[in-house]
């Protein structure tokens, strides 16, 4: 018979024991799926990678170059679209909406929509865009990926402005500044670094959303830099690629699936790491 | 001989603040309207994916949700197929990824050295970083034959014989199938539940866990009876964001499931899941009902996911204090 004691050290131990597990667990997956990547992806990449089209069904070779200018617009296009539109409702929950109850309902809807399923934003662009205008195009995905990005962008600049200290803009109005002013030349200036984040933040988010693409910029196996026809960009490449039976395609979509991959953890680290040397100061 | 000079300044200044004032009003009225996108869109998603979805809800009506059949030769759609894989699959990698995201934000901040608090909380937020598409290829080609192989079988033959579970592991080992998706899904959803997990966890008053190991109780005490009862409304948010989560995972899901328009009872089987329906067919899809039908099943999705992540946020923002997350 154990003592009362010693049974509650062991339960304490299994407990901790079975949590540094857990942990364990994560970071084995982070390192099988990065390790994966890497070796996979390193054997696809080379100069072709970035130089040549994707090639046609059964052709030898062939690169992303199509695919990797095609995403860069898209995601060029939509950021244009998603940062003003995501900076000034920001400003608008942070400087106006504090006790507002239309700017909380909005606040609250933008935290769903964070979540909100992506292909479903997919399906709404069809329908309002693709199928009135009459055919898949790069501005339709540019508009896809905006509608995604600007909760990230709104929330962080929400955020943002909220740590600005109240005497700073009191200090603004009182040499006579009008409110417009005081939002963006004083405390957008001062957390100029953050809401940059938080369009990095979103750009990476979005840079690898695949499914919203499919029904809107479709692909395009040639290069083309017309927005208005569809384009080819590397989500949809890497899943087509991935599930086709040829194995160049397949070397292709690991390559493509390194690049975003590497793309999006390099956002993500390089924020995290000018953020603590920020706490530090 | 000064006055008209003043008066001149007065107006001046008047006109100024007039003229600050209608700027000002224009600011936050136009800031007010890009605000007013983000609701837009959500009610036009909702508008836009009723419309498109109307003919085949008067077609069919309120029994779409419960009727099996998806076939496109006979013009006839049903979700509950899809509605099956989608709930199937998200909790089933909610019951996997549930414990270990506790494990892992007790690990976070009760028991982790300082020093490694910061890099192992960004890895796993990483995690959370890796597009949707690369866990699926991932998936596909690495851990679906693993899995065939070596996990598959032992299942089998450990829990093949016992009644009724048994028959959950039935069928050829292939590999893809519901638990696969279910397992990619839930190392998809860790961070997020994980994450939010640790906040809540990070809320409980120092005071109350310290007065608990001053009497003697151990860590796993502490968090049983102390920073669980306190965080029970966050922690059940975060599981309800995760749940949010995996319920629209679209393009993991895809590559794994197996893409099956059926109910099979064993989770070895290939199934659907609305995301995948709607990834696979909707570029090929005809005009007339079988689009609708696609709009239907988006429509459906997004109100069961508007519901499940209205009340994750409800319950985090309640947890957290009004800063939400």
């Amino acid at each position: 018979m154990m003592s009362l004691y010693t049974r509650r050290i062991w339960i304490n131990r299994i407990g901790i024991t079975l949590s540094m597990l857990a942990m364990s667990l994560g970071l084995i997956a982070l390192l099988w799926i990065l390790w994966t990547l890497f070796s996979k992806g390193f054997a696809a990449l080379s100069w072709d990678l970035f130089t040549q089209d994707t090639p046609a069904p059964g052709s030898e070779g062939g690169g992303l170059r199509n695919a990797i200018v095609g995403s860069g617009l898209i995601l060029l296009f939509s950021m244009l679209i998603s940062t003003p539109i995501g900076i000034l409702a920001g400003i608008y929950l942070a400087e106006f909406g504090r006790v507002s109850k239309f700017a909380s309902f909005t606040r609250f809807m933008t935290d769903i929509m964070l979540s909100a399923p992506s292909i479903v934003i997919g399906l709404f662009v069809y329908a309002l865009f693709v199928a009135t205008t009459g055919g898949f195009s790069g501005w339709a995905g540019s508009l896809a990926l905006a509608l995604i990005a600007i909760p990230v962008v709104v929330r962080t600049t929400e955020n943002m402005l909220k740590l600005v200290p109240t005497s700073l803009r009191e200090a603004a109005f009182a040499v006579g500044a009008p409110r417009w002013q005081v939002s963006l030349k004083v405390t957008l200036r001062a957390v100029k670094s953050g809401v940059v984040t938080g369009v990095l933040l979103a750009m990476a988010r979005i840079t690898g959303e695949t499914a919203p693409l499919l029904f809107t910029a479709l692909n395009n196996q040639f290069f083309s830099t017309n927005m208005a026809e569809p384009m080819g960009n590397l989500p949809v490449v890497i899943f087509q690629f991935a599930l086709s039976p040829y194995d160049n395609w397949v070397n292709l979509a690991w390559g493509g699936a390194l690049l975003i991959a590497f793309l999006v953890l390099a956002v993500n680290i390089a924020v995290r790491v000018v953020f603590r040397n920020k706490d530090k100061r | 001989m000064s006055e008209p000079s003043v008066t001149a300044g007065i107006d001046l200044h008047a006109r100024q603040v007039r003229k600050f004032r209608l700027q000002d009003r224009f600011f936050h009225h136009s800031t007010q309207l890009f605000a007013f996108v983000v609701l837009a869109t959500l009610v036009g998603i909702l508008a836009s994916l009723t419309i498109e979805a109307w003919p085949s809800l008067k077609e069919f009506g309120p029994s779409f949700l419960w009727t099996n059949i998806w076939s496109v030769p006979d013009d006839e759609y049903g979700a509950l197929a899809a509605i099956y894989g989608t709930v199937v699959t998200s909790v089933l990698a909610l019951l996997i990824a549930v414990p270990i995201s506790f494990g892992i934000a007790l690990f976070l901040t009760e028991t982790c050295p300082v020093w490694l608090r910061r890099p192992l909380g960004t890895a796993i937020e990483l995690l959370a970083g890796i597009p949707s598409i690369v866990y699926g290829i991932w998936g596909l080609f690495v851990f679906a034959p693993l899995f065939a192989e070596y996990i598959q079988p032992p299942l089998q033959e450990w829990l093949g014989d016992v009644p009724v579970i048994g028959s959950w592991f039935s069928g050829p080992p292939i590999g893809v199938g519901i638990l696969t998706a279910s397992i990619v899904l839930s190392l998809m959803v860790i961070p997020f539940i994980a994450s939010v997990m640790r906040d809540v966890f990070e809320t409980v008053p120092h005071v109350l866990k310290e007065s608990a190991y001053g009497m003697g109780c151990t860590t796993w005490e502490v968090v049983r009876s102390v920073v669980l009862p306190y965080t029970r409304v966050g922690v059940i948010g975060g599981i309800m964001l995760g749940l949010g989560r995996a319920l629209g995972e679209t393009m993991a899901v895809t590559f794994v499931i197996g893409n099956a328009n059926r109910i099979n009872g064993s989770l070895f089987a290939p199934g659907t899941s609305i995301a995948s329906t709607l990834a696979n067919e909707f570029g090929e899809a005809d005009p007339g009902l079988h689009i609708a039908s696609l709009f239907a099943l988006g429509l459906v999705l997004f109100i069961i996911t508007f519901v499940v992540l209205a009340i994750s946020r409800w319950l985090i923002s309640r947890s957290l204090g009004s800063e939400g997350l």
